[in-house]
């Protein structure tokens, strides 16, 4: 540690309270010699003074009935196991934790929340699957899509994901937060699967959100009236390339590149 | 409610706080703070005594981490919220500490907030981050001096995206 960088230390023990007695005096004193250090000193108190004016407030809000300890305690100990096993899957699940959990209140989920969870449930279970991940393959994709499309009600396109490095394994129709869903396979050459989720929704249009767990990951977006989930393993730049590639495909506002 | 739910409930508030600065997303830290509270609950037989409130920053901030971890290297599109167009706005009385709070690595704002905005001792920081106390110390000098360096005219009007 040089010297430099044991003053500095001190400096900031002696703003933050933490500097020995015994010091005190000469750190004051050293100060009082060195202008420039003390208008450092100055700068870091203001620094604390904007932090707590911008955010210490929050604790003087009521805190959402989302955060109501009791109600948090009574549904730990009251919980079916139905329940139990949704905030289980909450935590493997990570970043839908506070969807899920929040699906036992009153406030009800946007459809983000419930493709999304949709959406890496089906992707946990398909994924996986040797034998028959998906209903039909992808070299019938023509049918594939004419299929999938109907029932969704809705033209849908299966991304041409080769550039990315993905093979379309195939499709299955499943059911979704608002009806029928379609379910798309991509598959890298080393079996790295991903899967992309559409259904209709209300929600607005949006840009890709990214929403994550401790392996799977998720990006989301809305084109007109369809909703999509790009899932796959938390590998946050590959799954972003992915679902740029895919959204760009998909971009309705884009000139058709078939599909 | 027992004792123990109690002294949960009692830093309800600061926690919001703690991770609304973290986060600084007020959404985002409530579920953050949610997730803290039932793990807490969860695990309260493996609270062996001491300050309740130093163990939920762990918890809170260990938690933010694991999020932070999967959301690493942030590249252009990403975070985009729906009604929320542009990263600058009316909102503009807070808005330069809390863009210089986004500049800092995880480990040096969690320090720095944990020290200013809770009030930590840096030997609290040092257990909740599970660190030497002398890593404490040089997060925070780091952090403030960066800080500083942003709010002295370093602003990047975008972020620089690698």
């Amino acid at each position: 540690m040089t010297d430099r960088e044991q003053i500095e230390d001190e400096l900031n023990a002696y703003v933050d309270g933490e500097l020995p007695a015994d010091r005190r005096d000469a750190v004051e004193a050293w100060l009082a010699a060195h202008p420039e250090d003390a208008a450092k000193v100055a700068a870091w108190r203001k620094q604390g003074e904007l932090i707590r004016a911008r955010y210490g407030a929050t604790a003087d809000e009521k805190p959402p009935p989302q955060l109501d300890l009791g109600r948090l305690a009574r549904r730990r100990a009251g919980m079916k196991i139905a329940a139990i096993a949704a905030v289980l899957a909450a935590f493997v699940a990570g970043g839908a934790a506070g969807w899920v959990a929040r699906g036992f209140e009153a406030r009800p989920p946007t459809d983000l929340a419930r493709f999304t969870t949709d959406a890496l449930d089906a992707y946990r279970l398909y994924a996986v699957e040797v034998r028959h991940p998906v209903e039909v393959p992808g070299d019938q994709r023509p049918h594939l899509v004419e299929w999938l499309s109907k029932r969704v009600g809705s033209p849908l396109r299966a991304p041409e994901l080769d550039k990315v490095g993905l093979k379309l394994v195939g499709g299955r129709l499943l059911p979704g937060p608002t009806g029928a869903t379609a379910f798309f396979m991509y598959e890298t050459p080393t079996g790295e699967r991903f899967t992309l989720y559409c259904g209709h929704t209300a929600d607005r249009e949006t840009a890709l959100r990214y929403t994550s767990g401790e392996q799977n990951a998720a990006y989301y977006w809305v084109d007109g009236n369809l909703a999509y989930v790009l899932s796959g393993p938390a590998e946050r730049d590959k799954l972003y390339a992915i679902a740029q590639a895919a959204y760009d495909q998909i971009d309705r506002r884009a000139p058709a590149q078939g599909g | 409610m027992s004792e123990f739910q109690e002294r949960i409930k009692a830093a309800i508030p600061a926690l919001r706080r703690y991770a609304r600065a973290l986060t600084r997303d007020a959404e985002t830290a409530d579920d953050i703070v949610q997730d803290t509270l039932v793990r807490a609950l969860r695990s309260e037989h493996l609270f062996h005594g001491g300050d309740v409130r130093a163990w939920l920053y762990t918890i809170l901030t260990n938690l933010n981490r694991n999020r932070l971890r999967s959301l690493s290297r942030r590249p252009t599109l990403v975070l985009i919220k729906d009604g929320d167009a542009t990263t600058s706005g009316p909102d503009s009385g807070g808005r330069d500490i809390a863009r210089a709070l986004d500049e800092l690595a995880e480990d040096q704002r969690s320090a720095l907030l944990l020290v200013v905005l809770e009030g930590l001792t840096y030997r609290e920081v040092a257990e909740v981050q599970g660190v030497p106390i002398g890593t404490v110390m040089s997060r925070l000098a780091r952090a403030r001096m960066q800080i500083k360096a942003y709010l002295d005219g370093e602003r990047p009007a975008l972020r620089r995206v690698k």
